[in-house]
């Protein structure tokens, strides 16, 4: 059975199914219980499941960050919230000193099933301070795993997986997606942890994106079949665990390879994915790997100074175009 | 409980630090150690408020509250050596070293960073009913980080079963924490947080039980945190290799004559003196035995590296 929700409300969903569902799952952030979310994303559920089960915490994300790990070893499994994803950097000792470590360094003897939500990119009129795209300081984090998911149904989908998971997961959403409306198959089976999604078949190049950057690939494959170009476009959906193998399949076949993602160019998980296509799928390609990514400055306000910066379907067709070019 | 006991608890962690000072002076112990010489009143005093299930978190200077929480000592000292050890495998070393099987939730080697943890614990606590108390222990400098103050207060607002023991050992590292603060008494924050805070001798371990005690039933009832500030004084330096240049003279011997073990045994008869004297010396062989079981312990299977990142 599956229903068309909003990006928003699908998050909404799969929150409800975890309190529903897990009698261990708490949730707590900034606003998240009482008002119900600065984007909506927990309305409802605190008259459904009572302050016991989702509550408000003060403006601290260190604190409530570190109380999720504590709560995670001691049996919890909480689901924290940040506001914007920006502003998971004033708690980052929390999340790269002790949340990704604390298993490792006890040799397994303790886990932090816990997950991180927040949401980022860019919109328009956002400062530099709400606009980031955080994926990459966190995939380059051992003992965390990565999701940022581009359609409603993923949304749902991958959010179910992480409150699932006994590790902890960052699940990174776009905000810019959340008024975009889809199926949501909301009774299927939980899914595993990772993997890639072909989700659109081509044989002339493959267009590799995440979250807000995959409806930009795909509109880019269309504009790109009118020109007789036939694009493949991977949602890679999550960066840890990372399905390289579908990459690689997909570049073995296509002999081109283009990463796209909104973070800026400099040290993005587009150099990741073309560092690895080099080694593994060397022979295979046919061009170098391009990237499209904003340019390394913070991101301006203006609207006028965004479009300067921000990578639209455009800049991804014309990346191909250049690739299929050489 | 009762003086012996206390005795024992106490001299186990100093020949304990003693030991694992001469073993980093033999090049046995590779990373840096910090020592709790002199302070080990206070995780000696709070034992007796705690029971099994109650969660402790310390910093880098708490091996005195592994040993109290029931850490195997044999463990502790294979850890601090490398070795493939039952408490973290040759993963944690001194400063981040762990037990859930003691409900010791661990060290932590950023300041101030176990405060917000062990404040997890204690909503588990509070969400679960299970009645257990989460007690956490940090330096006076580690008041001054942001992350404290977070904590504190936000198991203020949720009224989580949390006690905060400062171990107010006068330094901040090497800076005096009178010249990194504009109060006296670190405790006297506590008013800031609507929450009880005390001062008591850290060098005492019946005013140091009496008052986590209070602290403990306080947060077993429900009525939230609290902070214990104990007073007390490091006898050695800040790590294995601290000179100490920073510390007036005549200011570690003075300290000295007020540490814990040497006050029990100044005021200790004939009769005490040489059941004080028994238990050195069972301790002493208990240490002995421990560092030759943890030299029996291999090292770490290399192969081994890239095990327990995920589960
Ligand atoms: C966030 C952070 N900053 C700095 C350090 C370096 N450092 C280690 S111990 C220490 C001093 C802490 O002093 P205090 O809290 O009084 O504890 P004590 O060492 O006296 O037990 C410092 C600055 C650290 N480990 N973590």
């Amino acid at each position: 059975m599956s229903e068309s929700l909003r990006y928003i409300q699908a998050v909404n969903a799969a929150l409800a199914w975890a309190l529903d569902s897990r009698s261990d799952t708490v949730y707590f952030g900034e606003d998240v219980a009482l008002p119900g979310g600065p984007f909506g994303a927990t309305k409802g559920l605190h008259k459904r499941f009572g302050s016991d089960r989702i509550f408000d915490t003060p403006i601290s994300e260190t604190g409530f960050l570190g109380m999720a790990l504590g709560a995670a070893m001691t049996g919890l499994r909480p689901i924290a919230e940040i506001m914007y994803a920006d502003f998971s950097f004033v708690a980052m000792d929390q999340i790269v000193n002790q949340i990704a470590t604390i298993r490792y360094s006890s040799a397994g003897r303790w886990k932090a099933p816990l997950v991180i939500r927040m949401q980022q990119g860019y919109s328009p009129g956002a400062c530099a301070q709400h606009s980031h795209s955080v994926e990459a300081y966190f995939a380059h984090t051992p003992g965390l795993r990565v999701a940022l998911p581009s359609t409603p149904d993923d949304a749902y989908q991958m959010l179910r997986t992480a409150v699932t998971s006994d590790d902890p997961v960052v699940v990174a959403e776009a905000r810019m997606l959340y008024p975009t409306r889809g199926p949501v198959r909301a009774d299927a089976p939980v899914e595993p942890i990772g993997g890639a999604r072909v989700v659109r078949d081509g044989r002339d190049a493959t267009v590799v994106a995440w979250s807000r950057m995959v409806p930009a690939a795909l509109a880019a494959a269309d504009q790109l079949a009118a020109e007789g170009f036939e694009t493949e476009v991977i949602d890679l959906r999550w960066l840890n665990p990372l399905d390289f193998d579908t990459v690689g399949a997909s570049v073995s076949r296509t002999g081109r390879l283009v990463v796209a993602h909104e973070a800026n160019l400099t040290g993005g998980f587009g150099a990741e994915i073309a560092a690895r296509a080099t080694s593994e799928c060397f022979a295979d390609l046919k061009a170098p790997v391009a990237r499209v990514a904003a340019p390394d400055v913070p991101m301006p306000a203006a609207p006028a100074l965004q479009k300067a910066v921000v990578p639209e379907a455009e800049h991804v067709a014309e990346a191909v175009r250049a690739t299929v070019r050489r | 409980m009762g003086l012996p006991d206390d005795y024992r608890a106490m001299a186990r962690i100093r020949r304990f630090e003693e030991r694992l000072a001469a073993l980093k002076d033999d090049g046995e112990i590779p990373g840096s150690i910090h020592l709790c010489n002199g302070q080990e009143a206070i995780p000696v005093g709070a034992a007796r408020a705690l029971r099994d299930g109650d969660h402790v978190t310390a910093t880098y200077r708490g091996h005195g509250w592994a040993l109290t929480r029931g850490v195997d000592m044999t463990g502790l000292f294979a850890e601090m050596m490398g070795r493939d050890s039952a408490v973290n495998g040759g993963r944690a070393a001194s400063p981040y070293l762990s037990d859930p099987g003691r409900w010791f939730m661990g060290e932590n080697s950023i300041v101030g960073a176990g405060v917000p943890i062990a404040t997890g614990a204690a909503l588990t606590a509070q969400r679960t009913g299970s009645g257990a108390v989460s007690v956490v222990s940090i330096g006076d400098g580690a008041m001054n980080q942001g992350n404290v103050h977070e904590a504190i207060n936000l198991a203020a607002v949720l009224d989580l079963p949390l006690v905060l023991v400062v171990e107010n050992n006068v330094y901040s590292e090497m800076s005096r924490i009178e010249d990194m603060v504009r109060i006296r008494q670190l405790a006297e924050r506590a008013a800031g947080y609507g929450i009880p805070g005390r001062v008591v001798d850290g060098n005492d371990p019946d005013a140091v039980a009496q008052a986590v005690t209070e602290a403990v039933t306080r947060a077993r009832e429900g009525t939230g945190p609290s902070i214990v500030e104990a007073m007390t004084e490091r006898l050695v330096g800040h790590y294995s290799g601290d000179v100490q240049h920073y510390r007036p003279a005549g200011e570690i011997a003075a300290a000295r004559e007020r540490e814990p073990l040497v006050r029990i045994r100044a005021a200790a008869d004939a009769e005490l003196t040489a059941r004080l004297d028994a238990i050195d010396a069972e301790v002493a062989a208990e240490v002995e035995a421990a560092v030759a079981a943890a030299r029996e312990v291999p090292f770490p299977d290399p192969a081994t590296v890239k095990e327990y990142v995920y589960v």
